[in-house]
């Protein structure tokens, strides 16, 4: 099937379809999975500039020792607060955006499994985070016992905890939602010929992914009703006097947040593994080790939590274990590293904005890698642990791994979203801008933990003013270039130079099969997918 | 064009390896090497390990900036067509787990060492609490609290006026520091009172969490006379940055007459508390107790800061009636960050503090509480 057919055929079942509401019914009562997708997509935007804001009164009131424009509790406030708001209302929800897009579109399907499904577990988000940020503006405050919320200390705060709790139960039940429709998406919806080992990358990244959130969130779910129940009914979970063990807490929420660890980075190797095949013109290196390597991630992330917790006391056996079953990690991720290389290598590369983010990710993602090699060290944990090495550590991976996959895929396929594309220029200068700064935010991080300074603290001793200062310059920096990419994103959508279906040289699978914008309604017909259009095909050296 | 991302790819490899050169050698501020031998095998291995993945981070970015600099398009480099290489995907699984083992052997060696925690000389338990140490010597039965000193804690208040930079060792120093004599095994016994805490002294070489209804163990044997600090390390509550640790090691001589004067000083205390104390006294005492272990919360003037730490005085009259006042300052209050100060203050600065927070605000003259009835509460 050639590409002019299937766009053909979009065109004419367009027709059918044009009866829908418009205006704001339009996006309330949606269950098309492209307006959804935006709708995530507008959502996750939001929320990072919100949760970016909040880090940025952390890095001002950092520039310099002594408190200047917070008191400690509001600073405790933000800390916890910007990590859920990141994690729960940038991170996830960017990352099931695109999966509402670009999953139907990669497999040859019309829309989601479960489009009603898809329409609440969008809708739920909205009201969650509404209940998590008002408690800022309660009497009592946010959430200040850190975004892993253990007790005792959470048990401190003031009734917001509750809206806290109420908060995170809602967004468990969308993700667990979500991944439900993903995975039933994969499972069933896939267009004649397009077996399990042709689909795209990111499509198999999600679906581990999927099965990931419906194993852990409800472990969460289960660790903070217990938080709930011990702050207002009575119940001695986690408490020491009651019989309870604090401890306990700490195992059940990193069973949970291990994985969820994952859950942050998996669709981001999907992302990656589909751009540079893209702008190297040469198809994905070691597809099938690709693929295992993810399972592999996946199974192990279930038995290394403990390594979130070395020095809260564990026999012996038990940390020798989690340090050699954290090390073992490296193996996979080391493998998806060199195969992405391995992808390049003798390609014909050319570098748009979609591929300098991911080359980007690929270097700074490593580096927060083999840091977390280091801190796999147990007796070197003991020194790096809850210091500025691990704030590094996970920033590394989350901002320049997560996020940069992220602006990567929107750079990727907004051409598609929108029918036009976005100004390569500027995207350029957002790449570079934000490459730069992020380091210069991060990287002097590392030193700061190494040289003793804590985790969450507002206020520090005079030796670590320097790197401080260059950190929050660094994050002022940072922080603002963003603006730039909400402009690009707005003045994208707004018009430029037209798409064509195709819109990069080497990209290959069926999105790019189907009409730039996309019309509302793809592959009423399903495509029929053989080695020709399949997006991988193992050939030999 | 072609010129500009030659430049722009020249950059960034040498904006690499500037970094990682600056990590390796410029930096003064790497992990201390510390004076345990137990922190010197951690520094060892952190450098050993720091070393391995700064040689495979340069090892993979320059087989991939080769790649970037020579397999482009712009160079009118042919895409070549091979996706698969089942002796390269053995190679680089293979070679990983080798460099894991190689990694993980001294680990699990200094790691079987520092969980070793028999043949202790010296005793120390360490509780902590919101937001200061308690340290108790179970051989020499000295038990002392430790916190952060006044010069930092005035220095560190929002408004103070005061540069920290002129402050001593701000917010690393405290009152009463946590003496231990070198040469000597010690091990430490860890607890909290309230929430988790974590002890800390990056000299030593290890922190370990301080968990109430927990007794962890740890230990130390410190080669060098000195003055080391550290801090919390586990998020505690508001004033978590504001705890810090100072052990002070001492030759075994020092040990001996500090712990002599030490004793002598208790036993003044209790002395102290028995006796009948007039209201001057107890206001003078009262009003630096209140200072140190009160005002960060309920603010100097008992103001408070609402809702979360209650105004101990409305408009200058201090509230509530004095048993509830004694119950409450005695034993904390439930769900909030009021702890009960029954067992962490001597029964005279508990004294002294009611007695200064019912009359410092007030024309009136309000009640005097005497040690020996807080002693009492304290038996009963």
């Amino acid at each position: 099937m050639s590409h002019e057919t299937t766009a053909h055929n979009n065109d004419s079942h367009d027709d059918h379809h044009a009866h829908h509401p418009t205006g704001l019914a339009r996006w309330v009562f949606s269950t098309n999975h492209k307006e959804i997708g935006t709708m995530y997509l507008v959502f996750s935007l939001i929320m990072f500039l919100v949760g970016g804001a909040m880090a940025l009164v952390i890095r001002a009131e950092l520039f310099a020792p002594g408190l200047q424009l917070v008191n400690p509790e509001f600073f405790n406030q933000m800390t916890t607060m910007h990590a859920l708001v990141m994690i729960f209302g940038a991170v996830m929800p960017a990352f099931v955006g695109l999966a509402n897009w670009m999953v139907p579109l990669m497999i040859g399907a019309p829309d989601m499994a479960l489009p009603r499904m898809n329409n609440w577990s969008f809708w739920i988000l909205p009201f969650a985070f509404t209940l998590l940020l008002m408690t800022l503006f309660m009497p009592s405050g946010g959430p200040a016992s850190g975004w892993t919320l253990y007790p005792p200390l959470s048990l401190q705060g003031g009734n917001s905890l509750a809206f806290v709790i109420l908060a995170i139960h809602l967004m468990g039940i969308s993700s667990i939602m979500g991944a439900i429709n993903i995975i039933a998406t994969i499972l069933n919806m896939r267009a004649p010929g397009m077996t399990l080992l042709r689909m795209p990358l990111f499509v198999w990244t999600w679906l581990i992914t999927a099965f990931l959130l419906i194993a852990v969130m409800p472990v969460l779910a289960g660790a903070v009703t217990m938080l709930l129940t011990d702050r207002f009914f009575g119940t001695s979970f986690f408490n020491a006097a009651g019989g309870g063990d604090p401890v306990l807490y700490q195992h059940i929420f990193w069973f949970f947040g291990h994985p969820e660890v994952y859950i942050l980075i998996l669709p981001a190797f999907g992302i990656v593994s589909e751009i540079i095949p893209t702008f190297s013109r040469k198809r994905l290196f070691g597809y099938t080790s690709m693929v295992y390597a993810t399972a592999s991630i996946a199974f192990l992330s279930f038995i290394v939590w403990a390594h979130h917790m070395f020095t809260v006391g564990m026999p012996l056996g038990a940390m020798l274990f989690f340090m050699y079953a954290t090390m073992v990690i490296a193996v996979p991720t080391g493998v998806k590293i060199f195969n992405w290389i391995a992808t390049m290598w003798r390609g014909s590369m050319t570098f748009e904005t979609p591929m300098l983010f991911a080359l980007g990710f690929v270097v700074l993602f490593t580096i927060g890698g083999l840091s977390g090699l280091m801190l796999a060290i147990v007796p070197a944990n003991f020194q790096y642990h809850d210091t500025y090495f691990v704030v590094a550590h996970f920033h590394y991976v989350l901002v320049t791994g997560a996020v940069f996959a992220i602006m990567a895929a929107v750079y990727y396929w907004l051409p598609k979203w929108t029918g036009h594309m976005y100004n390569e220029k500027l995207g350029k200068i957002h790449f570079w801008w934000s490459t730069i700064w992020v380091n210069v935010l991060f990287f002097p991080q590392h030193y700061l933990g190494l040289a003793g300074m804590p985790r969450r603290i507002p206020d520090y001793a005079v030796q670590f003013t320097e790197f401080n200062m260059i950190s929050s310059i660094g994050g002022f920096m940072y922080g603002f270039g963003q603006l730039l990419f909400v402009y690009i994103i707005w003045q994208c959508v707004r018009g430029g130079e037209k798409a064509t279906a195709q819109v990069w040289e080497g990209a290959r699978g069926l999105e790019w099969t189907v009409p730039s914008p996309a019309p509302l309604h793809t592959f009423d017909t399903p495509p029929v997918v053989d080695d020709s259009v399949a997006v991988h095909k193992d050939e030999l050296t | 064009m072609k010129r500009t991302n030659e430049l722009i790819v020249g950059l960034a490899v040498l904006a690499v390896i500037a970094v990682i050169t600056w990590g390796i050698f410029a930096v003064g501020d790497n992990m201390p090497r510390g004076v345990t031998p137990y922190s010197q095998d951690v520094y060892q291995l952190h450098n050993t390990i720091l070393a391995i993945v700064t040689v495979i981070g340069v090892l993979v970015f320059t087989a991939m900036f080769t790649s970037i600099v020579v397999h482009r398009k712009s160079k009118g480099y042919q895409a070549a067509r091979f996706s698969h290489s089942t002796k390269a995907e053995i190679i680089w699984t293979a070679i990983p787990v080798l460099i894991l083992v190689v990694m993980a052997v001294p680990a699990t060696r200094v790691l079987i060492d520092m969980e070793d925690t028999g043949g202790a000389e010296l005793n120390i338990k360490i509780t902590g609490y919101q937001w200061l140490w308690k340290y108790d010597y179970l051989e020499d039965e000295i038990s002392f609290f430790s916190a952060m000193d006044r010069a930092s804690n005035q220095a560190r208040q929002i408004g103070s006026g005061i540069n920290p930079r002129d402050v001593d060792n701000y917010l690393l120093e405290v009152d009463n520091r946590l003496v231990v004599p070198v040469n000597t095994r010690i091990r430490f016994l860890l607890t909290a009172d309230d929430v988790i805490h974590s002890w800390w002294v990056p000299d030593l070489g290890w922190k370990r969490d301080a968990i109430p209804g927990m007794v962890n163990e740890a230990w130390t044997y410190i080669l060098e006379e000195g003055v080391y600090r550290g801090q919390c390390a586990e998020l505690c509550g508001k004033d978590h940055g504001f705890m810090p640790i100072v052990v002070e090691a001492v030759s075994r001589e020092e040990y001996d007459a500090w712990v002599a004067n030490q004793r002598q000083d208790m036993a003044d205390v209790a002395h102290d508390a028995a006796r009948l104390w007039t209201r001057d006294e107890l206001m003078d005492r009262g009003a630096n107790v209140y200072q140190a272990q009160c005002a960060a919360c309920h603010q100097s003037d008992g103001s408070g800061l609402e809702p979360a730490f209650p105004a101990l005085a409305r408009n200058g009259i201090p509230t509530g009636d004095l048993n509830s006042h004694l119950d409450v300052v005695m034993h904390g209050r439930e769900g909030t960050a009021m702890t009960g100060f029954g067992s962490r203050l001597e029964p005279q600065d508990i004294a002294a503090a009611l007695t200064y927070t019912r009359n410092a605000w007030s024309e009136d003259e309000g009640e005097v509480v005497q040690p020996a009835t807080i002693a009492e509460l304290n038996q009963g």
